[in-house]
């Protein structure tokens, strides 16, 4: 049950979107598809709705083969970036189409929508028009859109991309507590860590076309598979053939057990969160993540030499593949 | 600083009205004063003689055929051009083109040539009893090859810039292609399809060089409203070429009011 992809490929002229991906959502859950832009992730979020055909591969859902049906028959709710409204519709009637499509008679459509306009707390805003709402309400009017023919599955993609760091905050845990209500099996697709493992309980890990890990968000974070699922899922720092976490990092005055010599090059309050980048000796960077107490403690200054150490370190075998900072 | 500025948006001002004035308002103005200088009798009389209103009766019915074959005809390849990417689209949007390229004569020559009792096609369709040249249907081909661009060119811009998404969304909400067409992809381009139907409406109203060739100019059968001017004109029948250009301009202005209105319904 819940969705299931085997072996899929799809390639745009010469460039190769998806090379031989598989994934298996499990019934009811919320899992993210995470990876740089590029990574193939919509398109594979797409090859579920239907809205792209896989060059070879299978999609299942609900334990039917779903390859080879067109969107209209996949029973899926599909969430765009930037929300895809039918501008010359009000919100009713934005959220009555797929209903509407199915012939509900009008009582019907009109309780189940204003079933979800109160869901989506857009009860109210029935009778404006898109262009009258905000990026955040919608967004919420698609989403209600899109559960409103009680969808198998929901994707969405990117769904909060186009909004300010503010809504995506409200949305990202509104998105979690609808999930808890509604309990469709969910995909969602993003390029940011933290909004995956915020929201997601899955999540899946997806670079160059392939997948490169799925699992439990906090598995991802402490057991990731390779550089690249580390570097992407949370920061990272590079010691030789070693890697570590920036909050990972031991800073001392005096030279220790495995210390490397270090100089302070900055020293960056975020809040409650220090973050102090340092040169070494070979000419390397890194840095390091502090607490308040942790800083006061050591009495650090910028310009200062002092002996870094990590807590603890990953070692990867094979060829070493960093992405740029995501 | 700003003095000069001011002054060079004035002269710039001054300058697009006076060019607008001289070249389009003023002959347009002349017509006016020239037709009802004796008064309203004369073009009146002109208008509502038998081949007057057969000239006027004749310009509407070709409006009525053409414009919605050239309507359904231009969304349709609109559609094509911008959803079905094919080889084959360079092709049809050049030739597309052609109408705007082409001279309307020789658009009324080859017609002739084509539907004439030597043609490919007249002598075919000529022993099956259908009479193309020199009667209405020679006319509304005519009227229809001359202004088959203008919907496709509208819709075309209006349909890259509303994207894929809307319908990509109606389909994944059950909608069928026809049903996603009527209910998502016209409604969002209709403003393109009516700037569309205004400009080749007002295109086969005045169309004069085409026609002329395929319809023969009979008077009172094969005379559409431009047509009738002219042979008023040559005849030294004034009046009745002023009435006729005045009804004539009146027309295209109807249709360009009514859309605005509609268009101003719809924005509020």
């Amino acid at each position: 049950m819940g969705i299931s992809v085997e072996g899929a490929y799809k390639k745009f002229g010469d460039f190769q979107a998806l090379e031989d991906v598989s994934i298996e959502v499990p019934d009811g859950s919320l899992t993210a598809l995470l990876g740089p832009s590029g990574s193939g992730k919509s398109t594979l979020l797409r090859a579920i709705a239907g809205l792209e055909t896989l060059d070879k591969g299978r999609v299942e859902i609900n334990g039917a083969d779903a390859t080879s049906r067109p969107p209209q028959k996949r029973e899926v709710g599909f969430v765009f970036q930037h929300y895809a409204a039918f501008k010359h519709m009000t919100v009713f009637d934005n959220v009555a189409f797929g209903l509407k499509i199915r012939k509900w008679t009008k009582p019907q459509v009109s309780e189940r929508v204003h079933d979800l306009l109160r869901l989506v707390q857009l009860d109210g805003l029935a009778d404006r028009y898109p262009s009258q709402l905000s990026g955040g309400q919608r967004q919420r009017m698609a989403l209600a859109r899109a559960l409103a023919v009680e969808p198998q599955v929901l994707l969405l993609d990117e769904p909060f991309g186009a909004l300010d760091a503010k809504v995506r905050k409200d949305l990202r845990t509104w998105l979690r507590r609808l999930h808890d209500e509604v309990h469709v099996t969910t995909i969602f697709v993003t390029h940011d860590q933290e909004e995956a493992m915020d929201v997601a309980e899955q999540l899946v890990v997806m670079n160059e076309g392939r997948v490169e890990q799925s699992g439990a968000a906090s598995d991802l974070y402490e057991h990731p598979a390779n550089e690249f699922v580390m570097s992407f899922v949370g920061e990272v720092n590079r010691l030789g053939d070693h890697f570590v976490r920036p909050h990972d990092m031991e800073v001392l005055q005096h030279p220790a057990d495995r210390t490397a010599e270090a100089m302070v090059e900055r020293i960056v309050q975020l809040g409650f969160e220090i973050r102090v980048e340092f040169s070494l000796s070979d000419g390397g960077e890194i840095w390091a993540q502090l607490t308040r107490g942790e800083l006061d403690e050591i009495e650090l200054r910028e310009g200062q030499i002092v002996y870094v150490r990590p807590r603890e370190t990953k070692v990867f075998s094979g060829e070493p593949e960093i992405p740029a900072a995501a | 600083m700003t003095g000069s500025s001011t002054a060079s948006r004035w002269s710039l001002r001054f300058l697009a009205l006076g060019y607008l004035t001289i070249l389009l308002l003023a002959p347009l103005v002349m017509i006016f004063v020239k037709t009802f200088q004796d008064g309203i009798g004369p073009p009146i009389d002109a208008i509502t003689s038998p081949d007057g209103l057969a000239a006027l009766k004749l310009s509407l019915i070709t409006v009525a055929v053409a414009v919605p074959l050239n309507t359904v005809f231009g969304v349709g390849c609109a559609l094509l051009l911008v959803r079905h990417r094919t080889r084959l689209n360079w092709l049809i949007d050049g030739v597309i083109n052609l109408p705007f390229a082409i001279s309307p004569i020789v658009i009324g020559l080859s017609l002739y040539l084509l539907y004439g009792t030597t043609g490919w096609f007249g002598p075919t369709l000529g022993d099956a009893g259908i009479k193309i040249l020199f009667s209405t249907p020679g006319i509304i081909l005519a009227c229809v090859f001359v202004s088959l661009p203008f919907v496709v060119r509208e819709v075309v811009p209006v349909l890259q810039e509303i994207g894929t998404e809307q319908e990509q969304a109606a389909s994944t909400l059950g909608a069928s292609s026809w049903q996603t067409f009527w209910r998502v992809t016209l409604p969002a381009i209709r403003w393109g399809v009516a700037y569309g139907v205004v400009l080749t409406t007002a295109r086969v109203l005045g169309e004069f060089g085409a026609v002329t060739i395929v319809s023969g100019s009979i008077s009172g059968q094969t005379q559409t409203l431009p047509l009738f001017v002219s042979k008023e004109f040559e005849q030294f029948n004034l009046p009745g070429a002023y009435g006729a250009s005045i009804l004539l301009a009146m027309l295209a202005l109807t249709t360009l009011l009514l859309m605005n209105l509609l268009k101003r319904k719809d924005d509020a």
